[in-house]
């Protein structure tokens, strides 16, 4: 390895790394505004100069590539006095509002002008004044405090995928802004507040809610979608002022998406803090006892077979592990978590995650979308995908049209023929992929709600094996989960399918043939109601408690702790940051209440007992945050995973898979109100009015 | 430069017309098929000299999409450089420069004589409408110091009284014939040694 | 003085004409091919005898910049672009040459893309020679239909096509990178360097950027031989070149000369003396507006090379010489060149963004009486602090003047600076009123203001 000297210390370093990263391994730290390690490099700020032995003038070490033989030094007087001269001439046109500025306690610029400040302003001209712009409704402008340092402009085209950031006119009038103030169109948008070294950029929701000094820190995760991207809970007293992005290079690396920023206020808002019951058409509350003695007799007088549960989308697997334990002990067995009729197979995990993992987007060489939209249904896993596309140029295909995915995409077919003549080998895309080395496909929710939906799965994945793309060293087959709550509910078998009938649950659903239905946490379900009873447990006054006849308030993801694996398998835990409103109930409490009222018996000791049983039944378990163990060997062996032969004669009739032509629409996710916590949000729902109103902008000229 | 202010009043749309259309695309021919952005520049000045020397959003716009360039960079574009005029200006757009070369050969006098013949303020339109006036950094004819350049044309080796005839030309729409009013050959050493008092004003 | 002979711009004045027909008269196109046919190397090895430097202002090597560029071509094309963006206040030689003798430059264009492995060249012509550059191109479509541009470009078995590009009134523009981002159809902001554009440059391509005086003399010295070129001036100072005279001489112009002439001579011979006599000279800025100015003493024996005018801690640049009588003001005439700075930083990088126009704010408040001595060692200060900190040598080209200011006038200065030290007038109140705005009695009139 190649060797450079800094401070008189010789370092190896990594061939490509520029002096900055040398110096960073040396341990010396430089001081950056501009430089962001994600972002391309500008050197524009010129904090970070240093001096080079032979060079005359002090060089940007973010700039300057490391090469053999280099000679560093950052601990001159050249250095100190280059720092301090930039650091006055950021500071001269900087307004001194610290005081004011919701930056402050996090502000680069004011960490760093502690060290290469000067005490009193030499600057005594007029300050530049900028008028503030208009970037939509989750960032706030002060356009003064701008240091021109580019990264929202670099971050925006770069990673977000939306080139709408710019910096008009020149010299000291340079103006950071979107085109003519509209504001960003992207689900990433938010995360320049976050890059701002400066307080030019900040949270327009959180504005001068609370100092960061105050907020106590939870590590936690995001229940907002299957991704489960790693967040911080910043809460004052009971509630939850802001959520951060949290390194995870595994998962969403150091960005969040707006809606897991955002939707936070939601927690707020429309919560459910007490029971009630219906009495006469009207909800009216009642007392704890009241809505338990309501529950337990009816679960009495009804038939266990016309009782059903279903659990929401951000269900914690313990809360799923509960209830389920619940039903069983009152011999109900009739439980989903699906929203919608989709073709899942439970048998083994490899069926149902994303195998490839989200780190395996950078190494694959080939990208397909079977009626996927990663955008809205997954979007950190897509700004991966972005990453691939812009970093290496990866080939993206798609089987249906995904709209504007932030990227260019080839669609090579939008009906279910093109996926049989894939699974075939028959089409342009299968010699693509048997060409590739490390292909991805990705199947979307949208592709196994068809009727063809079990063709799709199994057909890909029987493609993808008999060409050897299924082993243990890379795995290309790919199921996009929506929800927080899938994977975890699949490994617990909390679903209800046997060999001819994929949609049980569904089809009694539908014909109304349950007399009891309890709901937890789920809005999502599609239904009309009839005579159903229906109990509700949940956070949120939202779209079910309309219909329901009993409500019981138990806490949201950032009130109780719980287990959740994300679309790729990981297990990880969603920390406790805050209790809820009101007197909630944590959800296995209730459940543990019913059935003690129902059999005299508790379900689980305590909290410790069920997430030790729960964990028991983590499929391919391997540790908290790390990917599922599965060996594909022992599942081709074993269980004949790989011998569906479900396309040819071999089958008798009724074991055929059915193939239909049909046409693959890709179901639009309702981005900004996709759950109940995002329903409440003041936030997002200006998100979406404002998306909705550039949409009818654009369409209309 | 300060930053250039978008006019109030817009119009809706902006197409090229059929021979600029045709110029456009000898245009992109210079460029890489894969480097259509380069021919922003041409383009803008396309647009420019078609909407009566000043480009309109509409114009920005319109050759985003010709160029498939995100709008933000076309605005950053025409922004950054100051030859584009984002808001509309006289028939005879009258540029004096006044950098140091000039200024020292009396650049303010010429200043003055805008100020008087065409209007008060830079960049306001005169009142009949034909000329405007702004101050430029050096235009590069610092021999032929000072000069004006008014729209494609240099008016060189001038003083305030040929200054004032020229003006009168324009506010009249009678252009007089553009160079050097000293009648000197392009940036030749005159044998005539003229008497200049630029510095007094400098 | 330079014979007439050894001039290489006999057209300068246009006294013989611009056309083809005309420069074939003057030895244009005369042996091109047979030029070329002697190879990349000996064409690389002429230009390094005649020990040409860039007329651009950097005064870099010519020889040993294209000596950059991959010996072969490889996946990327090679471009060569040429640096028509004259923008620097004092000079406009390269106007001339556009307008007056472009097929020089175009045949330098074809030897020299043929030199550095390119088939395809740009000039970036500043927007404002709308004209020159029209000129330019009839020129251009002149040699086309000669075949000496073209498919096999004058029988030398080398395809070459020439395209004008023009600025639209952007100093920057002339800095190379700048340039490059320019032509690519960006904001023409810099690029930090390494990689050089020899390997990295247009479109990503190893791109070779020169001056229209650079490469307009090419044809010539390898005709004459670069020995010829090397015989006038002295060693690493060679050539002729094309100074401007301008500012408070009696008779302006552009003149060819040899490297190495008196300033006293080229001022006096050539521009008609300054105006008010030789006693009357204050200053000259010798080699464009970056160049520090030399106080009158200096200018009494000065010669105009790179190295003579290095050593009075100053440079030729562009060879742009600005005379400054006694009767102008010269903290107004440097203030002057300082809003030039500030009107042209491109805003990418902090110092000269900042510093620039804190500099000509200074300088300003000089002129006006508004400054106090404490100011002085601040503006030096503020100087300094741009030096050698920016992105490209924009900044040493906005500090130098001043430093020179400083240098050499700093009495005149000093005379000027007896105000209070704080600013009385504010025009507007401030986005915030600064601490030390505060403090100071003044800050109750904010109010009524
Ligand atoms: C701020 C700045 C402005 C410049 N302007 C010009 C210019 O107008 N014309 C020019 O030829 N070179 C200009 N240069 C120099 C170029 O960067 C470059 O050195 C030159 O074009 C190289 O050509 P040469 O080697 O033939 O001199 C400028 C440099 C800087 C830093
Ligand atoms: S707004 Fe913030 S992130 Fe963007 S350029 Fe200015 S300081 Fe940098
Ligand atoms: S961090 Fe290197 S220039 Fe900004």
């Amino acid at each position: 390895m190649p060797k450079i000297t800094i401070n008189n210390k010789d370092i190896e370093f990594k061939d490509g790394m520029t002096v900055l990263q040398a110096c960073e391994l040396a341990g010396v730290e430089i001081p950056r505004f501009c430089y962001h390690e994600r972002l391309s490099i500008a050197g524009n700020c010129r904090m970070c100069l240093v001096e080079m032995e032979k060079s005359a003038k002090p060089i940007a070490s973010c700039a300057m590539p490391a090469t053999e033989g280099m000679n560093i030094k950052t601990n001159t007087q050249m250095v100190e006095k280059a720092r301090k001269g930039v650091m006055e001439f950021l500071l001269t046109n900087h307004p001194l509002d610290c005081p004011v500025c919701d930056q402050g306690g996090e502000c680069d610029l004011q960490d760093q002008s502690l060290y290469y400040g000067f005490d009193k302003s030499r600057f005594k001209e007029n300050k530049r004044e900028v008028k503030d712009k208009h970037m939509g409704s989750l960032i706030k402008t002060q356009m003064t405090r701008c240091i021109h340092c580019t990264r929202c402009i670099r971050f925006s085209t770069e990673i977000a995928g939306v080139p709408e950031l710019g910096a008009i006119g020149r010299g000291e009038n340079m103006e950071i802004t979107t085109y003519l103030e509209h504001s960003m169109e992207s689900e990433l948008s938010a995360n320049v507040i976050d890059l701002c070294p400066v307080g030019a950029l900040t949270s327009k929701p959180y504005a001068f809610k609370a100092r960061p000094w105050e907020l106590k820190k939870t590590e936690s995760i995001d229940v907002m979608d299957a991704v489960a991207s790693n967040i911080r809970v910043d809460s004052y007293g009971w509630e939850v002022k802001r959520i951060l992005p949290r390194l995870n290079n595994n998962i969403n690396e150091e960005w969040i998406s707006d809606k897991t920023r955002y939707a936070c206020d939601g927690l707020l808002k429309q919560r459910l803090d007490k029971p009630y019951k219906r009495e006469n058409g009207k909800l009216t509350e009642c007392t704890w006892d009241e809505a338990i003695d309501l529950i337990s007799s009816k679960i009495k007088e009804t038939n266990p077979k016309t009782i059903a549960g279903h659990i929401g989308d951000m269900a914690s697997m313990e809360t799923i592990n509960s209830f389920k334990n619940l039903l069983n002990s009152i011999g109900a067995n009739n439980y989903e978590f699906r929203e919608k009729p989709f073709y899942i197979n439970p048998k083994n995990k490899i069926n149902y995650i994303f195998n490839s993992s989200i780190n395996g987007i950078e190494k694959c060489d080939l990208l397909l979308l079977v009626g996927a939209n990663p955008r809205h249904e997954a979007t950190m896993l897509n700004a991966r995908i972005r990453k691939s596309f812009v970093n290496k140029k990866l080939p993206i295909y798609s089987i249906g049209d995904s709209g504007n995915l932030t990227y260019d995409y080839k669609i090579i077919g939008e009906k279910t023929e093109d996926i049989k003549k894939l699974i075939e080998g028959e089409n342009e895309i299968s010699r693509k992929i048997l060409n590739a080395k490390y292909p991805i496909v990705i199947i979307g929710e949208s592709a196994l709600e068809l009727k063809s939906g079990e063709f799709i799965l199994e057909g890909i994945k029987d493609f993808l094996f008999k060409n050897n793309f299924i082993t243990e060293q890379w795995n290309a087959f790919n199921i996009l989960i929506q929800n927080a709550s899938t994977v975890g509910a699949i490994d617990l078998n909390f679903l209800d399918i046997d060999k001819k009938n994929n949609f049980n649950f569904f089809d009694k659903l539908n014909k109304n043939q349950f007399d009891l239905l309890y709901l937890v946490g789920s809005d999502n379900l599609d239904f009309v109601k009839k005579n159903e009873f229906i109990v509700y447990q949940g956070s949120h006054g939202d779209r079910m408690t309309q219909i329901a006849d009993v409500i019981i308030p138990s806490p949201a993801y950032t009130e109780q702790d719980g287990l959740f694996i994300n679309l790729e398998g990981r297990l990880q835990q969603c920390i406790k940051a805050t209790y809820p409103p009101g007197n909630s109930l944590e959800d296995w409490k209730v459940f543990n209440l019913l059935n003690k009222r129902l059999t005299n018996k508790e379900l689980f000791k305590n909290f410790h007992q069920l997430r030790q049983e729960t964990l028991k039944q983590v499929k391919n378990h391997s540790d908290f945050n790390l990917l599922p163990k599965t060996k594909i060997k022992e599942l081709q062996q074993k269980s004949g995973e790989f011998k569906y032969p479900f396309l040819g004669s071999l089958r008798s009739a009724d074991q055929r898979v059915s193939y239909i032509d049909e046409f693959i629409t890709i179901k639009e996710v309702d981005y900004y109100f996709s759950n109940s916590i995002a329903r409440a949000s003041k936030t997002m729902s200006n998100c979406r009015a404002e998306r909705s109103k550039s949409f009818k902008n654009k369409t209309g000229s | 430069m300060t930053l250039k202010k978008v006019h109030d009043k817009q119009p809706e749309k902006f197409e090229f017309t059929k021979e600029n259309l045709e110029l456009a695309k000898n245009i992109l021919e210079k460029y890489p098929k894969n480097q259509k952005k380069s021919a922003v520049m041409p383009l803008l000045y396309l647009a420019q000299n078609q909407n009566n020397n000043w480009i309109p959003l509409a114009a920005l716009k319109y050759i985003g999409k010709f160029l498939s360039m995100p709008y933000i960079n076309v605005y950053e574009v025409a922004t950054f450089y100051t030859m584009y005029n984002l808001a509309p200006v006289g028939k005879y757009f009258i540029q004096v420069c006044t950098t140091s070369p000039c200024l020292l050969r009396g650049a303010n006098e010429i200043v003055k004589t805008c100020q008087k013949k065409i209007s008060k303020n830079e960049s306001d339109i005169s009142e009949n409408g034909l000329c405007s006036w702004t101050e430029v950094e050096c235009l590069g004819a610092c021999v032929n110091a000072p000069i004006i350049q008014v729209n494609k044309d240099y008016y060189e080796d001038l003083d305030q009284k040929s200054t004032e005839k020229i003006l009168d030309g324009f506010m009249n729409d009678k252009p007089l014939q553009f160079g050097s009013f000293r009648n000197r050959k392009s940036t030749a050493p005159e044998k005539i040694k003229s008497k200049l008092n630029g510095a007094e004003d400098a | 003085m330079l014979k007439e002979e050894d001039k290489i711009f006999k057209n300068l004045y246009n006294n013989l004409g611009s056309s083809l027909e005309d420069s074939l008269k003057r030895d244009d196109w005369s042996n091109t091919k047979e030029l070329i046919s002697k190879g990349r190397e000996w064409i690389i090895n002429e230009i390094k005898t005649s020990e040409l430097k860039g007329r651009g202002g950097a005064g870099f090597p010519t020889a040993l910049k294209w000596s950059f560029a991959p010996k072969k071509i490889g996946s990327r094309p090679h471009y060569l672009v040429i640096n028509a963006d004259e923008s620097e206040p004092g000079t406009c030689k390269d106007r001339d040459v556009i307008r007056f003798e472009p097929q020089k430059l175009i045949e330098g264009c074809l030897i020299s893309a043929f030199a550095v492995n390119a088939h395809t060249c740009y000039i970036y012509i500043r927007g404002e020679f709308f004209n020159e550059g029209a000129k330019l191109q009839e020129a251009i479509n002149e040699a086309y239909e000669k075949k000496f541009l073209g498919k096999n470009a004058c029988g030398s078995g080398w395809d070459f096509d020439i395209h004008i590009h023009f600025g639209a009134g952007a100093y920057i523009c002339g800095e190379e990178t700048a340039l490059l981002e320019s032509l690519e159809g960006n904001k023409g902001q810099p690029r930090s360097k390494p990689p050089f554009p020899a390997l990295v440059g247009l479109y990503g391509c190893p791109t070779i950027v020169n001056n229209v005086e650079t490469i307009a003399v090419v044809p010539t010295i390898l005709r004459r031989g670069g020995k010829w070129f090397a015989s006038i001036g002295r060693p690493k100072n060679t050539g002729t070149k094309i100074f401007c005279i301008s500012g408070n001489v009696n008779s302006p112009c552009n003149v060819e000369e040899e490297m190495g002439i008196p300033l006293k001579e080229l001022i006096e011979k050539h521009a008609g003396g300054v105006i008010g006599g030789w006693k009357n000279l204050q200053a000259v800025i010798p080699g464009g507006s970056s160049m520090p100015l030399l106080p009158r003493e200096t200018c009494e024996t000065i010669k105009m090379d790179f190295d003579y005018l290095i050593a009075v801690k100053s440079g030729l640049g562009t060879a742009g010489v600005v005379v400054i009588n006694k009767d102008a003001d010269i903290i107004k005439c440097m203030a002057r060149i300082s809003r030039f700075y500030k009107h042209e930083s491109c805003g990418q990088c902090t110092p000269c963004r900042e510093g620039s126009g804190w500099m000509w704010r200074i300088l300003e408040r000089v002129v006006k009486g508004d400054a106090t001595h404490k100011d002085i060692d601040l503006l030096s200060d503020v100087t300094k602090q741009i030096e050698g900190h920016t992105i490209c040598a924009f900044g040493e080209g906005s500090a130098w003047p001043v430093q020179g200011l400083l240098r050499h006038f700093r009495k005149e200065i000093e005379k000027r600076c007896f105000a209070e030290p704080v600013i009385k007038k504010k025009r507007k109140i401030p986005y915030l009123i600064d601490q030390h705005l505060l403090e100071s009695k003044n800050a109750k009139n904010y109010d009524k203001q």
